[in-house]
Protein backbone atom coordinates (compact mmCIF):
# COMPACT_ATOMS: atom_id res chain seq x y z
CA UNK A 1 0.00 0.00 0.00
CA UNK A 2 2.87 2.39 0.72
CA UNK A 3 3.79 2.46 -2.98
CA UNK A 4 0.78 4.61 -3.83
CA UNK A 5 1.72 7.32 -1.32
CA UNK A 6 5.42 7.26 -2.09
CA UNK A 7 4.79 7.53 -5.82
CA UNK A 8 1.70 9.66 -5.83
CA UNK A 9 2.57 11.58 -9.00
CA UNK A 10 3.22 8.44 -11.02
CA UNK A 11 0.06 6.83 -9.65
CA UNK A 12 -1.99 9.86 -10.63
CA UNK A 13 -0.42 9.88 -14.08
CA UNK A 14 -1.34 6.24 -14.84
CA UNK A 15 -4.79 6.85 -13.33
CA UNK A 16 -5.37 9.62 -15.87
CA UNK A 17 -4.26 7.45 -18.77
CA UNK A 18 -6.31 4.51 -17.51
CA UNK A 19 -9.41 6.66 -17.14
CA UNK A 20 -8.99 8.13 -20.63
CA UNK A 21 -8.43 4.72 -22.23
CA UNK A 22 -11.54 3.26 -20.60
CA UNK A 23 -13.98 6.18 -20.77
CA UNK A 24 -13.37 7.29 -24.38
CA UNK A 25 -14.28 3.83 -25.81
CA UNK A 26 -17.42 3.65 -23.65
CA UNK A 27 -18.61 7.01 -24.94
CA UNK A 28 -17.83 6.24 -28.60
CA UNK A 29 -19.23 2.72 -28.32
CA UNK A 30 -22.40 3.92 -26.62
CA UNK A 31 -23.05 6.57 -29.28
CA UNK A 32 -22.51 3.99 -32.06
CA UNK A 33 -24.74 1.41 -30.40
CA UNK A 34 -27.79 3.72 -30.18
CA UNK A 35 -28.62 3.73 -33.93
CA UNK A 36 -27.61 0.06 -34.23
CA UNK A 37 -29.73 -0.90 -31.22
CA UNK A 38 -32.62 1.11 -32.57
CA UNK A 39 -32.32 -0.72 -35.88
CA UNK A 40 -32.18 -4.10 -34.10
CA UNK A 41 -35.24 -3.25 -32.00
CA UNK A 42 -37.30 -2.64 -35.15
CA UNK A 43 -36.08 -5.22 -37.62
CA UNK A 44 -35.89 -8.98 -37.33
CA UNK A 45 -33.25 -8.98 -40.09
CA UNK A 46 -31.08 -6.53 -38.20
CA UNK A 47 -31.26 -8.74 -35.11
CA UNK A 48 -30.35 -11.81 -37.14
CA UNK A 49 -27.26 -10.02 -38.44
CA UNK A 50 -26.14 -7.94 -35.47
CA UNK A 51 -26.61 -10.32 -32.51
CA UNK A 52 -24.59 -13.33 -33.78
CA UNK A 53 -21.93 -10.93 -35.08
CA UNK A 54 -21.73 -9.27 -31.67
CA UNK A 55 -21.39 -12.68 -30.00
CA UNK A 56 -18.47 -13.63 -32.23
CA UNK A 57 -16.71 -10.30 -31.60
CA UNK A 58 -17.05 -11.00 -27.90
CA UNK A 59 -15.18 -14.29 -28.14
CA UNK A 60 -12.03 -12.64 -29.55
CA UNK A 61 -9.64 -12.27 -26.61
CA UNK A 62 -8.78 -8.67 -25.79
CA UNK A 63 -5.02 -9.26 -26.01
CA UNK A 64 -5.49 -10.68 -29.50
CA UNK A 65 -7.63 -7.78 -30.67
CA UNK A 66 -5.16 -5.27 -29.23
CA UNK A 67 -2.36 -7.01 -31.12
CA UNK A 68 -4.26 -7.26 -34.42
CA UNK A 69 -5.70 -3.73 -34.45
CA UNK A 70 -2.48 -1.89 -35.43
CA UNK A 71 -2.07 -4.11 -38.48
CA UNK A 72 -5.70 -3.73 -39.50
CA UNK A 73 -5.78 0.06 -39.29
CA UNK A 74 -2.12 0.70 -40.01
CA UNK A 75 -0.80 2.42 -36.90
CA UNK A 76 2.17 1.71 -34.62
CA UNK A 77 1.78 -0.93 -31.90
CA UNK A 78 2.38 1.69 -29.17
CA UNK A 79 -0.48 3.94 -30.23
CA UNK A 80 -3.31 4.39 -27.69
CA UNK A 81 -5.79 3.85 -30.49
CA UNK A 82 -4.89 0.14 -30.30
CA UNK A 83 -6.66 -0.13 -26.96
CA UNK A 84 -9.43 2.28 -27.84
CA UNK A 85 -10.57 0.48 -31.00
CA UNK A 86 -10.90 -3.00 -29.40
CA UNK A 87 -12.72 -1.56 -26.39
CA UNK A 88 -15.10 0.32 -28.70
CA UNK A 89 -15.75 -3.01 -30.44
CA UNK A 90 -16.53 -4.76 -27.11
CA UNK A 91 -18.69 -1.86 -25.94
CA UNK A 92 -20.74 -1.87 -29.14
CA UNK A 93 -21.06 -5.69 -29.03
CA UNK A 94 -22.47 -5.46 -25.52
CA UNK A 95 -24.55 -2.30 -25.88
CA UNK A 96 -26.31 -3.14 -29.16
CA UNK A 97 -28.19 -5.89 -27.37
CA UNK A 98 -28.84 -3.76 -24.27
CA UNK A 99 -30.18 -0.83 -26.31
CA UNK A 100 -32.27 -3.13 -28.53
CA UNK A 101 -33.79 -4.95 -25.54
CA UNK A 102 -34.43 -1.65 -23.76
CA UNK A 103 -36.17 -0.08 -26.76
CA UNK A 104 -38.19 -3.24 -27.43
CA UNK A 105 -39.46 -3.13 -23.84
CA UNK A 106 -40.95 0.36 -24.17
CA UNK A 107 -44.71 -0.14 -23.65
CA UNK A 108 -46.65 -0.07 -26.93
CA UNK A 109 -49.48 2.05 -25.53
CA UNK A 110 -47.03 4.82 -24.61
CA UNK A 111 -45.62 4.81 -28.13
CA UNK A 112 -49.13 4.84 -29.58
CA UNK A 113 -50.11 7.76 -27.33
CA UNK A 114 -47.04 9.73 -28.44
CA UNK A 115 -47.87 9.00 -32.08
CA UNK A 116 -51.45 10.08 -31.55
CA UNK A 117 -50.26 13.35 -30.03
CA UNK A 118 -48.43 14.04 -33.26
CA UNK A 119 -44.81 13.36 -32.24
CA UNK A 120 -42.57 13.04 -35.25
CA UNK A 121 -40.34 9.93 -35.29
CA UNK A 122 -37.09 11.66 -34.28
CA UNK A 123 -38.68 13.71 -31.52
CA UNK A 124 -40.61 10.70 -30.28
CA UNK A 125 -37.39 8.69 -30.12
CA UNK A 126 -35.50 11.41 -28.23
CA UNK A 127 -38.24 12.40 -25.79
CA UNK A 128 -40.28 9.21 -25.33
CA UNK A 129 -38.65 5.95 -26.42
CA UNK A 130 -35.08 6.67 -25.39
CA UNK A 131 -35.80 8.07 -21.90
CA UNK A 132 -38.07 5.09 -21.16
CA UNK A 133 -35.31 2.76 -22.32
CA UNK A 134 -32.73 4.41 -20.05
CA UNK A 135 -32.87 2.06 -17.01
CA UNK A 136 -32.01 -1.06 -19.05
CA UNK A 137 -29.54 0.89 -21.20
CA UNK A 138 -27.71 2.22 -18.16
CA UNK A 139 -27.56 -1.26 -16.65
CA UNK A 140 -25.75 -2.35 -19.82
CA UNK A 141 -23.54 0.71 -19.72
CA UNK A 142 -22.45 -0.14 -16.18
CA UNK A 143 -21.36 -3.63 -17.23
CA UNK A 144 -19.52 -2.23 -20.26
CA UNK A 145 -17.75 0.42 -18.19
CA UNK A 146 -16.61 -1.94 -15.45
CA UNK A 147 -15.34 -4.52 -17.92
CA UNK A 148 -13.56 -1.82 -19.95
CA UNK A 149 -11.81 -0.49 -16.86
CA UNK A 150 -10.63 -3.99 -16.06
CA UNK A 151 -9.63 -4.71 -19.67
CA UNK A 152 -7.48 -1.59 -20.29
CA UNK A 153 -4.76 -3.23 -18.17
CA UNK A 154 -4.31 -5.90 -20.84
CA UNK A 155 -2.89 -3.21 -23.12
CA UNK A 156 0.14 -2.95 -20.85
CA UNK A 157 1.18 -6.47 -21.88
CA UNK A 158 2.10 -4.97 -25.26
CA UNK A 159 3.53 -1.81 -23.69
CA UNK A 160 0.58 0.59 -23.53
CA UNK A 161 -0.33 2.82 -20.57
CA UNK A 162 -2.67 2.71 -17.61
CA UNK A 163 -2.59 0.69 -14.38
CA UNK A 164 -1.44 -2.29 -16.40
CA UNK A 165 1.98 -0.67 -16.59
CA UNK A 166 2.24 -1.04 -12.83
CA UNK A 167 1.49 -4.76 -13.26
CA UNK A 168 4.17 -5.40 -15.86
CA UNK A 169 6.78 -3.18 -14.15
CA UNK A 170 5.99 -4.74 -10.79
CA UNK A 171 6.35 -8.18 -12.33
CA UNK A 172 9.71 -7.38 -13.91
CA UNK A 173 11.14 -5.80 -10.74
CA UNK A 174 9.56 -8.27 -8.30
CA UNK A 175 7.62 -5.42 -6.66
CA UNK A 176 4.39 -6.82 -5.19
CA UNK A 177 3.42 -3.43 -3.80
CA UNK A 178 3.41 -1.86 -7.24
CA UNK A 179 1.15 -4.59 -8.66
CA UNK A 180 -1.19 -4.23 -5.68
CA UNK A 181 -1.30 -0.46 -6.22
CA UNK A 182 -2.50 -1.00 -9.79
CA UNK A 183 -5.02 -3.63 -8.68
CA UNK A 184 -6.46 -1.34 -6.00
CA UNK A 185 -6.56 1.55 -8.47
CA UNK A 186 -8.48 -0.55 -11.00
CA UNK A 187 -11.05 -1.81 -8.50
CA UNK A 188 -11.59 1.65 -6.95
CA UNK A 189 -11.98 3.22 -10.40
CA UNK A 190 -14.47 0.51 -11.40
CA UNK A 191 -16.53 0.90 -8.23
CA UNK A 192 -16.55 4.72 -8.55
CA UNK A 193 -17.56 4.63 -12.23
CA UNK A 194 -20.26 2.07 -11.50
CA UNK A 195 -21.64 4.16 -8.64
CA UNK A 196 -21.58 7.32 -10.74
CA UNK A 197 -23.55 5.67 -13.55
CA UNK A 198 -26.05 4.28 -11.03
CA UNK A 199 -26.51 7.81 -9.66
CA UNK A 200 -26.87 9.37 -13.13
CA UNK A 201 -29.45 6.71 -13.97
CA UNK A 202 -31.46 7.55 -10.86
CA UNK A 203 -31.32 11.28 -11.58
CA UNK A 204 -32.35 10.84 -15.20
CA UNK A 205 -35.29 8.53 -14.47
CA UNK A 206 -37.08 10.06 -11.47
CA UNK A 207 -40.31 8.29 -12.51
CA UNK A 208 -38.74 4.89 -11.85
CA UNK A 209 -38.62 5.62 -8.14
CA UNK A 210 -42.29 6.50 -7.63
CA UNK A 211 -45.26 4.19 -7.68
CA UNK A 212 -43.45 1.18 -6.27
CA UNK B 1 -2.79 -16.84 -42.49
CA UNK B 2 0.22 -18.70 -43.88
CA UNK B 3 1.60 -19.35 -40.40
CA UNK B 4 -1.53 -21.18 -39.30
CA UNK B 5 -1.47 -23.65 -42.19
CA UNK B 6 2.26 -24.38 -42.20
CA UNK B 7 2.54 -28.12 -41.38
CA UNK B 8 5.71 -27.44 -39.36
CA UNK B 9 3.59 -25.60 -36.78
CA UNK B 10 1.23 -28.53 -36.34
CA UNK B 11 3.66 -30.97 -34.72
CA UNK B 12 6.13 -31.21 -31.85
CA UNK B 13 5.89 -30.28 -28.18
CA UNK B 14 5.29 -26.60 -28.99
CA UNK B 15 2.99 -27.21 -31.95
CA UNK B 16 -0.58 -26.07 -32.34
CA UNK B 17 -2.24 -29.35 -31.16
CA UNK B 18 -0.23 -29.35 -27.89
CA UNK B 19 -1.04 -25.69 -27.20
CA UNK B 20 -4.69 -26.27 -28.02
CA UNK B 21 -4.90 -29.16 -25.58
CA UNK B 22 -3.12 -27.09 -22.91
CA UNK B 23 -5.50 -24.20 -23.45
CA UNK B 24 -8.52 -26.48 -23.32
CA UNK B 25 -7.07 -28.12 -20.20
CA UNK B 26 -6.79 -24.78 -18.41
CA UNK B 27 -10.35 -23.97 -19.36
CA UNK B 28 -11.82 -27.31 -18.32
CA UNK B 29 -10.11 -27.60 -14.95
CA UNK B 30 -10.88 -23.94 -14.20
CA UNK B 31 -14.56 -24.50 -14.89
CA UNK B 32 -14.61 -27.66 -12.74
CA UNK B 33 -12.96 -25.91 -9.78
CA UNK B 34 -15.12 -22.83 -10.33
CA UNK B 35 -18.24 -25.00 -10.38
CA UNK B 36 -17.27 -26.80 -7.16
CA UNK B 37 -17.03 -23.43 -5.41
CA UNK B 38 -19.72 -21.37 -7.12
CA UNK B 39 -22.59 -23.81 -7.70
CA UNK B 40 -23.05 -24.87 -4.03
CA UNK B 41 -22.78 -21.26 -2.87
CA UNK B 42 -25.22 -19.96 -5.48
CA UNK B 43 -27.63 -22.86 -4.93
CA UNK B 44 -27.56 -22.53 -1.13
CA UNK B 45 -28.20 -18.79 -1.19
CA UNK B 46 -30.83 -19.17 -3.91
CA UNK B 47 -32.58 -21.95 -1.96
CA UNK B 48 -32.58 -20.27 1.45
CA UNK B 49 -33.01 -16.75 0.07
CA UNK B 50 -30.50 -15.54 2.66
CA UNK B 51 -27.44 -13.49 1.77
CA UNK B 52 -28.44 -12.63 -1.78
CA UNK B 53 -26.83 -9.23 -1.47
CA UNK B 54 -23.54 -10.90 -0.50
CA UNK B 55 -23.59 -12.98 -3.70
CA UNK B 56 -24.40 -9.98 -5.87
CA UNK B 57 -21.82 -7.77 -4.14
CA UNK B 58 -19.13 -10.46 -4.28
CA UNK B 59 -19.81 -11.13 -7.96
CA UNK B 60 -19.50 -7.46 -8.86
CA UNK B 61 -16.32 -6.98 -6.84
CA UNK B 62 -14.71 -10.06 -8.44
CA UNK B 63 -15.74 -8.87 -11.89
CA UNK B 64 -13.78 -5.63 -11.44
CA UNK B 65 -10.64 -7.57 -10.46
CA UNK B 66 -8.06 -7.36 -13.27
CA UNK B 67 -7.00 -10.93 -14.10
CA UNK B 68 -3.52 -9.83 -15.19
CA UNK B 69 -2.82 -8.35 -11.76
CA UNK B 70 -4.08 -11.46 -9.93
CA UNK B 71 -1.93 -13.67 -12.14
CA UNK B 72 1.21 -11.57 -11.55
CA UNK B 73 0.61 -11.27 -7.79
CA UNK B 74 0.23 -15.02 -7.36
CA UNK B 75 3.32 -15.62 -9.50
CA UNK B 76 5.30 -13.19 -7.30
CA UNK B 77 4.06 -14.92 -4.15
CA UNK B 78 4.03 -18.56 -5.18
CA UNK B 79 6.41 -18.76 -8.12
CA UNK B 80 5.89 -19.67 -11.76
CA UNK B 81 3.78 -22.60 -12.90
CA UNK B 82 0.19 -23.53 -13.49
CA UNK B 83 -1.03 -22.69 -9.97
CA UNK B 84 -1.17 -18.89 -10.51
CA UNK B 85 -2.98 -19.45 -13.80
CA UNK B 86 -5.71 -21.44 -12.07
CA UNK B 87 -6.09 -18.95 -9.21
CA UNK B 88 -6.56 -16.07 -11.67
CA UNK B 89 -8.91 -17.97 -13.98
CA UNK B 90 -11.03 -19.51 -11.20
CA UNK B 91 -11.59 -16.04 -9.72
CA UNK B 92 -12.75 -15.01 -13.18
CA UNK B 93 -15.08 -18.00 -13.59
CA UNK B 94 -16.79 -17.78 -10.19
CA UNK B 95 -18.96 -14.65 -10.65
CA UNK B 96 -20.92 -15.73 -13.75
CA UNK B 97 -21.41 -19.32 -12.51
CA UNK B 98 -22.48 -18.19 -9.05
CA UNK B 99 -24.79 -15.48 -10.39
CA UNK B 100 -26.35 -17.90 -12.90
CA UNK B 101 -26.97 -20.59 -10.27
CA UNK B 102 -28.36 -18.09 -7.78
CA UNK B 103 -30.64 -16.43 -10.32
CA UNK B 104 -31.74 -19.81 -11.68
CA UNK B 105 -32.72 -21.26 -8.30
CA UNK B 106 -34.43 -18.00 -7.27
CA UNK B 107 -36.42 -17.94 -10.49
CA UNK B 108 -38.00 -21.38 -10.00
CA UNK B 109 -41.77 -20.98 -9.65
CA UNK B 110 -42.57 -20.96 -5.88
CA UNK B 111 -45.71 -23.00 -6.64
CA UNK B 112 -43.52 -25.82 -7.96
CA UNK B 113 -41.29 -25.67 -4.89
CA UNK B 114 -44.34 -25.71 -2.59
CA UNK B 115 -45.72 -28.69 -4.45
CA UNK B 116 -42.44 -30.54 -3.96
CA UNK B 117 -42.59 -29.89 -0.22
CA UNK B 118 -46.27 -30.83 -0.26
CA UNK B 119 -45.57 -34.30 -1.61
CA UNK B 120 -43.14 -34.80 1.27
CA UNK B 121 -39.76 -34.09 -0.28
CA UNK B 122 -36.96 -33.20 2.06
CA UNK B 123 -35.18 -29.87 1.63
CA UNK B 124 -32.22 -31.63 -0.02
CA UNK B 125 -34.60 -33.30 -2.45
CA UNK B 126 -36.35 -30.02 -3.18
CA UNK B 127 -33.03 -28.46 -4.06
CA UNK B 128 -31.44 -31.34 -5.97
CA UNK B 129 -34.47 -32.83 -7.71
CA UNK B 130 -36.66 -29.81 -8.27
CA UNK B 131 -34.87 -26.47 -8.01
CA UNK B 132 -31.56 -27.34 -9.71
CA UNK B 133 -33.12 -29.19 -12.68
CA UNK B 134 -35.51 -26.28 -13.18
CA UNK B 135 -32.68 -23.79 -12.86
CA UNK B 136 -30.47 -25.59 -15.42
CA UNK B 137 -31.06 -23.19 -18.34
CA UNK B 138 -29.84 -20.21 -16.30
CA UNK B 139 -27.03 -22.26 -14.74
CA UNK B 140 -25.88 -23.19 -18.23
CA UNK B 141 -26.10 -19.52 -19.17
CA UNK B 142 -23.69 -18.75 -16.34
CA UNK B 143 -21.33 -21.55 -17.40
CA UNK B 144 -21.30 -20.44 -21.02
CA UNK B 145 -20.51 -16.87 -20.04
CA UNK B 146 -17.74 -18.10 -17.74
CA UNK B 147 -16.36 -20.45 -20.40
CA UNK B 148 -16.13 -17.65 -23.00
CA UNK B 149 -14.27 -15.42 -20.57
CA UNK B 150 -11.94 -18.18 -19.39
CA UNK B 151 -11.03 -19.31 -22.92
CA UNK B 152 -10.31 -15.71 -23.93
CA UNK B 153 -8.40 -14.83 -20.78
CA UNK B 154 -6.36 -18.05 -20.52
CA UNK B 155 -4.37 -16.40 -23.33
CA UNK B 156 -2.82 -14.11 -20.73
CA UNK B 157 -1.35 -17.11 -18.88
CA UNK B 158 1.42 -17.15 -21.47
CA UNK B 159 2.64 -13.76 -20.22
CA UNK B 160 4.13 -15.44 -17.16
CA UNK B 161 5.57 -18.27 -19.23
CA UNK B 162 2.73 -20.78 -18.97
CA UNK B 163 1.47 -22.69 -22.00
CA UNK B 164 -1.73 -22.51 -24.01
CA UNK B 165 -2.55 -20.66 -27.21
CA UNK B 166 -1.37 -17.40 -25.66
CA UNK B 167 2.17 -18.62 -26.34
CA UNK B 168 1.66 -17.86 -30.04
CA UNK B 169 0.39 -14.36 -29.25
CA UNK B 170 3.24 -13.46 -26.88
CA UNK B 171 6.00 -15.28 -28.78
CA UNK B 172 4.76 -13.66 -31.98
CA UNK B 173 4.79 -10.29 -30.26
CA UNK B 174 8.37 -10.79 -29.07
CA UNK B 175 9.49 -11.86 -32.54
CA UNK B 176 7.39 -9.23 -34.36
CA UNK B 177 5.88 -12.23 -36.15
CA UNK B 178 2.42 -11.01 -36.99
CA UNK B 179 1.31 -14.27 -38.62
CA UNK B 180 1.95 -16.17 -35.41
CA UNK B 181 0.05 -13.62 -33.30
CA UNK B 182 -2.90 -13.69 -35.67
CA UNK B 183 -2.88 -17.50 -35.69
CA UNK B 184 -3.00 -17.52 -31.88
CA UNK B 185 -5.88 -15.06 -31.83
CA UNK B 186 -7.87 -16.96 -34.44
CA UNK B 187 -7.33 -20.28 -32.64
CA UNK B 188 -8.53 -18.83 -29.33
CA UNK B 189 -11.67 -17.45 -30.95
CA UNK B 190 -12.28 -20.81 -32.66
CA UNK B 191 -11.82 -22.69 -29.40
CA UNK B 192 -14.25 -20.30 -27.70
CA UNK B 193 -16.88 -21.00 -30.33
CA UNK B 194 -16.31 -24.78 -30.07
CA UNK B 195 -16.54 -24.76 -26.27
CA UNK B 196 -19.77 -22.76 -26.47
CA UNK B 197 -21.19 -25.25 -28.97
CA UNK B 198 -20.17 -28.07 -26.62
CA UNK B 199 -22.09 -26.45 -23.80
CA UNK B 200 -25.08 -25.89 -26.07
CA UNK B 201 -25.06 -29.61 -26.87
CA UNK B 202 -24.71 -30.58 -23.22
CA UNK B 203 -27.57 -28.24 -22.38
CA UNK B 204 -29.81 -29.91 -24.96
CA UNK B 205 -29.03 -33.32 -23.48
CA UNK B 206 -29.53 -32.45 -19.82
CA UNK B 207 -32.25 -29.82 -19.66
CA UNK B 208 -35.74 -31.25 -19.35
CA UNK B 209 -37.77 -30.89 -22.57
CA UNK B 210 -40.48 -29.28 -20.46
CA UNK B 211 -38.22 -26.28 -19.94
CA UNK B 212 -37.52 -25.66 -23.61
CA UNK B 213 -38.99 -22.53 -25.15
CA UNK B 214 -42.24 -23.31 -26.89
CA UNK B 215 -42.69 -21.95 -30.41
CA UNK B 216 -41.32 -18.52 -31.17
CA UNK B 217 -43.14 -16.77 -28.35
CA UNK B 218 -40.89 -18.33 -25.71
CA UNK B 219 -41.87 -20.09 -22.50
CA UNK B 220 -44.79 -18.48 -20.73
Amino acid sequence: MTWIFENWERFWEVTEVHLRLSVVPVVIGFVLSIPLGWWASRSQTARAILFPFANILFTIPSIALIVITPVLIGVKILDEINVIVPLVVYTVALMVRAVADALAAVPGNVVAAANAMGFRPLRRFLTVDFPLALPVTIAGLRVATVSNISMVSVGALVGLGGYGQLFTEGYQTDNTDKVLAGLIGTVVLAVLADGLLLLIGRLLTPWARVGR
Amino acid sequence: MGWLFDPAHWSGSTGIPVRLVEHFGYTLLTLVIGALIAVPLGAFVGHTGKGGFVIVGLSNALRALPTTAVLILVVLWAGLGDFPVYVALVLLAIPPIMAGTYAGVRAVDPVTVDAARGVGMRESGVLLQVEIPNALPLIFGGFRGAALQVVATATIAAYTGAGGLGRFVFDGLALQDFGQMLAGAVLVALLAVLVDLGFAGLQRLTVSPGLRPVGTGGKR
